[in-house]
């Protein structure tokens, strides 16, 4: 008797050890990444903040004389404020390319996950496909025909190419699917709503998260598309902002300076991506929810 | 709503098709009547592709002085940076700026894609000829006199860069001669320190040392070209370095890197055997060793000889695609050989004349702060006539430098030698011009 009281004892005082042990490790885990994760971003926080000739001289990790402001003012003086030129032409590619890419990737999967016609399928599957293709893949060919048409060079070089996302197709038919119940849009039918009234009315209030998760996704993979303007663009004042630092960077051997402004140029730059993150974080994360359970 | 989006851009890709096949024609039509080198009547419009650091405010004086010649800058990485990938896009597709920014080094890889205009058929080029330092026109002129695939902008003459006052502490003669040099870095290292920092990436610094021993790595003979990597003046450089870095007497930190400028910054590197433009490198790096450097001709193989090795330097190239050559000839001519452009590069981006009048201007004989009050640039200038004119680069350096660069970063950690890095380096690079259809003479 006192083995069968001891055993379930023993057995729950096990697991509860257990779930402590595993614990442990999974924080561990977590707190290095963490520290993997922020460590870049604080080094680049420290080093905007030193003049430039600290930069060798001092501690990476930590701060000398913290002159950050001083140097986020050269930063927008040089070159007459060109950098501020850079921010707000990314601003422009990636939130407008984010904005119009999310609204014809949400209309397009709805239309696939909503209305039966022939060639859904093949239709479906050969935007899956651009999935595959990667963007660097496209820059040149796009480059070519650009050329073709004398648009190189030119605002539209880099926005129109940006609009299209397969992936966000792919995403918005799964959340639709799911999302957006047949029954809810007979009902609007026979309310007299028109499919497109029904479309913007309805379904994209029912999808809201996942035009969220596809926005964000798409605003990153733009943010970060790196490769097309470095092909399309020569004139600097269209640049986007990675583009720029870039240019900079490249030239640190011929004017060292740059390199604190690239630096500073940097941290600035991840900004709007970091605004961006924390301000739609909470319908992000329910949307990467969304769907997955029905 | 779907559907007549759809349409839309249908029919927009439809319109720029239409606009394509047109924009063709006229192309074909420019790209034939641009071959010879004839003034154009009326306005002109030039695009510049450069990345030289406040380039603009040069221009800008052109601009102000010839309203019917006006040029406009372009700009982007530098070359191996992505711009020469664009060149060579735009050339694919026809719409190359009238003049780019092009390193020697690069020069002969536009030149076997046909993608250069030779600035020699105009008149004036051929006229200024004279001006520059020989072995610069030699850079552009690929091995063919009556050619310029450029018009010369600037060089970088090399000499050594030395820390004045630890020699001097340490009783150290400064080296004149490369075997001096070795028996310096001995007591160098002794004294707690290294003589230099071998760079162990960037292999333009080699290039110079294998120049001045008189390597010559390519020729073309209008037919084929040899590639000669490993020939025994160049063996004879790679050994050299290589006894050094096996005896660990220099350091091996990687170049334009924060750890490299806080070597020479915390006085562990005593010497950089560099290029002119290496004096604005050293007073950013390392800011604390103000006052403390000195420049001398760098060591020579034999005693009393006085040969300079080069790194660096680049042309303004005219792009066949061009229809106003001559034009795009006047402002390069401008921009390399009149006083007033070239005191503005060297201001904005310290770049180094290629003419012989311009490294003996005014702005070039000053005292240098930095070094001591040391008019620097004497030596530089002295160096540049030193420089043997007759170094060709391949057509395919960023396949050359990739292959040695990554055998030398091996050898650097004792994996291989410099010299295997070289035959490597000699194969891949013989491989590639095959594989590119570049006849070659094994």
């Amino acid at each position: 008797m006192s083995v069968t009281t001891s055993a379930p004892a023993g057995g729950a005082a096990g697991k509860i050890q257990e779930s402590l042990f595993s614990r442990t490790g999974a924080m561990l885990v977590m707190a290095v990444s963490t520290l993997y994760f922020l460590t870049p971003i604080w080094w680049l926080f420290v080093g905007a903040g030193k003049r430039s000739d600290e930069f060798t001289s001092t501690n990476p990790l930590w701060f000398a004389d913290f002159e950050l402001f001083a140097n986020i003012g050269d930063l927008l003086e040089y070159r007459d404020g060109v950098f501020l030129r850079w921010l707000l032409n990314s601003i422009l590619y990636t939130g407008g390319a984010a904005l119009i890419g999310t609204v014809l990737a949400a209309m397009c999967g709805y239309a696939l996950a909503k209305y039966r016609f022939r060639g859904r399928e093949l239709l479906f599957n050969v935007v899956l496909s651009g999935v595959l293709v990667p963007a660097t893949a496209l820059a040149l060919p796009l480059f070519l025909l650009f050329s073709k048409v004398d648009a190189t060079n030119t605002f539209w070089a880099v926005f129109l190419p940006s609009l299209v996302n397969p992936f966000g197709v792919y995403l918005a038919r799964i959340y639709a699917t799911a999302g957006v119940p047949d029954e809810l849009l007979d009902a609007a039918r026979i309310d007299g709503s028109g499919e497109v009234r029904t479309f913007f009315k309805v379904a994209t209030r029912l999808m809201f998260p996942a035009l969220v998760t596809i926005f964000l996704f798409h605003f990153v993979a733009v943010w970060n598309n790196f490769l097309l303007p470095l092909i399309m663009l020569s004139d600097e004042r269209l640049f986007p902002v990675t583009l720029g630092l870039y240019t900079w960077n490249t030239q640190v051997n011929q004017i060292p300076e740059l390199r604190g402004l690239v630096i500073v140029g940097a941290l600035l730059s991840i900004t709007p991506l970091v605004i961006a993150f924390l301000a739609l974080q909470r319908f992000w994360r329910n949307g990467l929810g969304a769907g997955a359970v029905k | 709503m779907r559907k007549s989006l759809l349409s839309a851009i249908v029919i927009a890709a439809l319109a720029l098709s239409a606009c394509g096949s047109g924009g063709d024609d006229d192309e074909a039509a420019g790209g034939s009547s641009a071959a010879s080198c004839a003034p154009s009547s009326g306005p002109v419009n030039l695009t510049y592709t450069t990345w030289i650091p406040g380039i603009e405010n040069v221009v800008k004086v052109w601009n102000d002085k010839n309203p019917n010649i006006q040029v406009k800058v372009q700009t982007g990485p530098n070359g191996n940076g992505g711009t020469y990938q664009n060149f060579f896009n735009q050339l694919k597709a026809g719409n190359t700026p009238d003049l780019g920014h092009i390193e020697y080094d690069a020069l002969p890889s536009f030149r076997v894609q046909d993608g250069l205009f030779d600035a020699a058929s105009c008149d004036i080029v051929a006229k200024a000829k004279d001006q520059f330092i020989p072995w610069t026109w030699n850079q552009v002129s690929l091995g063919d006199e009556k050619s310029a695939y450029g018009i010369p902008q600037d060089s970088g003459p090399m000499a050594m860069f030395y820390r004045a006052d630890l020699f001097e502490s340490n009783g150290i003669p400064v080296p004149k001669t490369w075997e001096e040099y070795a028996a310096a870095a001995v007591k160098v290292k002794a004294a707690g320190g290294y003589i230099t920092n071998f760079s162990q990436s960037d292999i333009n610094q080699f290039a110079g040392f294998a120049w001045q021993a008189g390597g010559r790595w390519f020729a073309n003979d209008g037919r084929q070209w040899t590639v000669n990597l490993t020939d025994d003046k160049t063996k004879k450089v790679a050994g050299y370095w290589q006894d050094l870095i096996g005896k660990k007497l220099v350091s091996t930190v990687p170049p334009w890197t924060t750890e490299w400028d806080n070597a020479y910054n915390s006085s562990s590197a005593w010497t950089w055997v560099s290029a002119v433009w290496g004096a604005n490198s050293i007073m950013s790096g390392a800011p604390k060793t103000a006052g403390k450097w000195r420049v001398a001709p760098m060591p020579q193989w034999n005693a009393g000889e006085n040969v300079a090795g080069n790194w660096g330097g680049s042309a303004t190239a005219i792009f066949k695609n061009s229809k106003h050559p001559y034009e795009a000839a006047q402002f390069a001519l401008w921009l390399n050989t009149s006083e007033e452009a070239l005191a503005l590069l060297n201001k904005e981006a310290q770049l180094y004349p290629a003419t012989t009048a311009g490294t003996k201007y005014s702005y070039l004989t000053n005292p240098v702060e930095f070094y001591g009050d040391q008019k620097i640039y004497e030596v530089f200038a002295e160096a540049s006539t030193q420089v043997t004119p007759d170094f060709t680069w391949g057509p395919t350096m960023t396949s050359t430098y990739t292959s040695a660069s990554d055998g030398f970063k091996a050898a650097v950690s004792g994996k291989g030698t410099l010299s295997d890095a070289l035959t490597a380096a000699q194969k891949s690079t013989v491989d590639t011009l095959k594989s590119q259809a570049i006849p070659v003479k094994e």
